[in-house]
């Protein structure tokens, strides 16, 4: 375990490079100069060749990005052209929304999906199946901000439940958080109630023919506990994978979400970073992205071991 | 009598769905399990032997109904207890051990967790009791060491010990009835032999009744006190061991113990015909070394070398973890040796690579073990019989030709070209594999366990039709078997592994008659039934 843990870990190193070499190179190959924008609209030429001048961009490419490396390996994510703010500092503030808004959908995903997708698999060919299944393929089918609007609407509009749109820290108390996040974290995790839900049933269904549930049931076992202690467990290995993989694909998502339902997290941040040719932040902030991606992947396969004590690393 | 009986099965009839090719999986079938005593079910697949002990338990499938009859346990009609009382009855008076021992566990739980959950489930004990019980009755099963085996994964043992874990499981409360289904058919002769003693001990130490599902003549002779014949469903006849075996009454009883291969290999001649393969010290080792991980080295096979000659049948006998399959794979380079050398038609083919090695793959051809899962579902069986001829460059229409005639050969319509494997039956199938093998006419025929999954009755068919091709052909075949009895009937010399290594190696006749090795003579004593000759119709014992 340890020496696979620390080789996946060293692993990270060569796919972090080249997810930095990526995006920088990305940023000053496409059209857009950030000296021009901070600038404005009437600045001369030799005031934006100034700022280009403080802001390093007229170095080489090379030596822009050796510095930008060496910055980063000793902890400095650089200062934001827009915010003229350091880099981390913005990530700090920004970071609570995101995490808060992608744990609670997981949470309610899985909440949701995991016993429909067990029930789906225990009474298959029957209505509930039929009603789970018939459930996921418009949960697939439904465009999320369709759903938001919907809910917003009733919850929202309708009956005044829940805020419309809006974020409040979880420093000010759980009540209001979880308030605020509850409509865009359903909305969210619809799509991937009705994926794992799917796998779920798949998965447990696949469980369920096995010899060992046949052995269970001569025991004189429930089927609840057959169900939950049984077939569960060995039915994991696939669902935690697309659990992990819907975690992965919330965080990266929150660009869209988190506009669709202004909550002023690392989405929200990226967009305007990107909209003001912000190098740093975008650099930063996509780097971020891609570190928590191969995390959560390493975290996945970590998990298998937990879940069936036949694989080792 | 009746308020004797452990179990009391009277008149039952199970109703198949619509779509079955008979209208009922048993049909009025009836008889008793005393205590004490074990009662074999014995029959081919299909016959419903399986059907009635899941009607007894309560674990019929949803779409099996049973229409008529009682099956009372103890005086108690279980067909139409209700669910909660099934429950109850599971694991106190009525237990069931099953034929896999490698799924019938579950993988992710620890074996003393498996057997307390019954305690958990029937009994008040605390947990600290429940696994003193767990490790108090893996010790009357006879497994190592029960205080460190309690934790341990279902992976981490044997078969032997899993069907072990199986039986402390099944009698840890004590059922009156106990019924075991095929509990030794995936096991090795040795660690057989060794449940069987067990199941026997058990059963005569408590005075439970069994209920033991079995195909195995060799087995019903080792334990039965009665036995109970059923094909399609219904009972043939019933007796006790010495009736049944020593005076069957009924044409299928005494066909089915006339399909047993007898123990006592015929005398052969020396076959003296020209080398078609020799290997020499072909070595295979499995394992990984490598950045940052430990090695693992397993010797699948270790310096193994013979001679095979056309028109020959050389068998490899010897139990799971042998290094039978891994030669035979070897040869057929579907995994590459990791040593020693094969020669084939003069030329070396341990060592070549793939692209050179391709016109040689047309001249080894093995059948398999399972023929239901060796043949794609997909694909007709005439797309099966031409896609290797179509590669080595016959055309289409001539690979069809040979296809008809092969299909005639092996016993099957040629007409039956353009359906689907599971048209067929699995001894039609297994046919079809071994046609399969011949269509690029091979020189050597390898056939890896090629009967064991099949009926007797098919099993002494593919037997002979094995032999008939090997004889037209004049093969070369590799038989490799874990069954004696089979090997006793169909090879002209054998060759015994064991852990990876030749133990033993000489004509057929003498080394059953005077084995040399310790671990050969250890295995024809296991062999279930081994003094009991079923070959005339009737047992002498």
């Amino acid at each position: 375990m340890g020496p696979y843990l620390l080789k996946r870990l060293l692993a990270t190193i060569p796919v972090m490079l080249v997810v930095a070499v990526f995006i920088f190179l990305l940023l000053r190959l496409t059209p857009g100069d950030p000296a021009a924008m901070i600038g404005g609209d009437y600045a001369t030429e030799a005031q934006i060749d100034e700022i280009r001048q403080t802001l390093g961009l007229n170095e080489p490419l090379l030596t822009q990005f050796v510095i930008w490396i060496g910055n980063i390996l000793q902890g400095d994510l650089g200062e934001s052209f827009f915010f003229k703010k350091q880099v981390s500092e913005l990530i700090v503030a920004r970071i609570e929304p995101t995490l808060s808004l992608s744990l609670v959908t997981i949470i309610f995903t899985v909440a949701i999906a995991v016993p429909i997708g067990v029930l789906a698999a225990y009474r298959h060919g029957s209505w509930i199946d039929r009603i789970v299944m018939g459930f996921s393929v418009l949960g697939f089918s439904v465009p999320v901000f369709v759903i938001g609007f919907g809910l917003i609407y009733v919850f929202s509009l309708q009956l005044s439940w829940f805020p419309v749109q809006g974020y409040n820290r979880i420093g000010n108390g759980v009540t209001p958080w979880i308030h605020n996040l509850i409509l865009p974290a359903l909305a969210l995790s619809v799509i991937f109630v009705a994926f794992i839900a799917r796998m779920t049933r798949t998965s447990v269904l696949e469980v369920l023919g096995e010899d060992y549930i046949r052995t269970a049931r001569a025991k004189g076992q429930t089927e609840t506990k057959v169900l939950m202690r049984h077939a569960l467990r060995n039915a994991a290995v696939p669902i935690v994978t697309v659990i992990g993989f819907a975690f992965a694909i919330l965080v990266g998502g929150v660009v869209v979400t988190e506009s669709v339902f202004n909550i002023p997290g690392l989405g929200l941040l990226t967009v305007d970073a990107v909209l003001n040719r912000d190098f740093p932040t975008i650099q930063a902030v996509v780097l971020l992205f891609s570190l928590v991606y191969v995390m959560i992947n390493l975290a996945i396969d970590l998990s298998y071991t937990l879940l069936d004590p036949r694989i080792r690393y | 009598m009746t308020d004797m009986s452990v179990l009391e099965i009277q008149n039952l009839t199970v109703r198949l769905p619509a779509s079955a090719d008979r209208d009922n999986a048993v049909t009025d079938i009836g008889f008793t399990v005393n205590p004490g005593e074990i009662v074999c079910v014995v029959g081919e697949s299909g016959s419903g032997k399986s059907v009635t002990a899941q009607a007894v338990m309560g674990l019929l499938p949803r779409e099996l109904t049973p229409t008529q009859g009682v099956t009372r346990l103890d005086g108690e009609d279980t067909l139409t207890a209700s669910s909660q009382r099934l429950r109850d009855l599971r694991g106190t008076q009525m237990a069931m051990i099953f034929q896999e021992p490698m799924t019938a566990l579950n993988p992710v739980a620890r074996v003393g967790t498996q057997i307390a959950e019954v305690l958990e489930i029937h009994t008040k004990l605390t947990a600290s009791e429940r696994r003193a019980r767990a490790i108090e009755i893996m010790d009357a099963v006879q497994l190592p060491d029960p205080d460190k085996m309690v934790d341990a994964y279902p992976h981490q043992l044997s078969g032997g010990q899993r069907q072990r874990i199986m039986i402390a499981m099944a009698l840890v409360l004590d059922p009156s009835l106990l019924i075991a289904d095929e509990p030794t058919t995936a096991l090795d002769v040795t660690t057989q032999a060794q449940i069987l003693k067990l199941i026997k001990e058990m059963q005569q130490r408590r005075g439970t009744g069994v209920l033991f599902i079995t195909h195995d003549f060799g087995v019903v002779a080792e334990i039965a006190d009665r036995v109970v014949v059923m094909q399609h469903g219904r009972i043939i006849e019933q007796g006790t061991r010495d009736q049944i075996l020593g005076f069957p009454q009924q044409d299928y009883t005494k066909m089915l113990m006339a399909s047993v291969p007898s123990m006592t290999p015929p005398e052969r001649t020396p076959v003296g015909g020209p080398e078609a393969l020799s290997v020499s010290h072909l070595d295979k080792t499995y394992g990984r070394r490598g950045f940052l991980s430990q090695s693992r080295i397993v010797q699948a096979a270790q310096d193994v070398s013979f001679v095979l000659r056309k028109g020959e049948t050389l068998g490899i006998v010897g139990e799971s973890g042998s290094g039978k399959s891994t030669v035979a794979r070897c040869i057929a380079r579907l995994i590459d040796p990791t040593k020693g050398s094969i020669t084939l038609q003069g030329r070396e083919i341990a060592t070549l690579p793939e692209t050179r090695l391709r016109p040689y793959r047309r001249a080894v051809q093995i059948v398999f073990q399972d023929p239901y899962r060796s043949l794609n579902p997909r694909r007709t069986v005439g797309q099966s019989l031409t896609e290797a001829p179509m590669n080595f460059g016959i055309t289409r229409q001539d690979a069809l030709t040979q296809a008809r005639d092969l299909m005639s050969l092996v016993g099957l319509s040629p007409d039956a070209l353009d359906r689907y494997p599971h048209q067929f039956s699995g001894g039609q199938r297994q046919r079809i594999c071994i046609a399969r093998a011949l269509a690029v006419k091979p020189d050597v025929l390898i056939a890896d366990e090629a009967v064991s999954a099949l009926d007797v009755s098919v099993q002494a068919q593919v037997l002979e039709l094995l032999d008939d091709i090997r004889e037209r052909y004049n093969l070369a075949m590799l038989f490799i078997t874990h069954d004696l009895r089979v090997a006793a009937q169909i090879c002209d010399r054998l060759i015994v592994m064991k852990s990876g290594k030749i133990v033993e190696q000489g004509a057929t006749a003498q080394v059953y008659a005077a084995p040399q090795d310790s671990y050969t003579r250890l295995l024809l004593d296991a062999a279930p039934g081994a003094n009991v000759e079923f070959g005339q119709g009737s047992a002498v014992g």
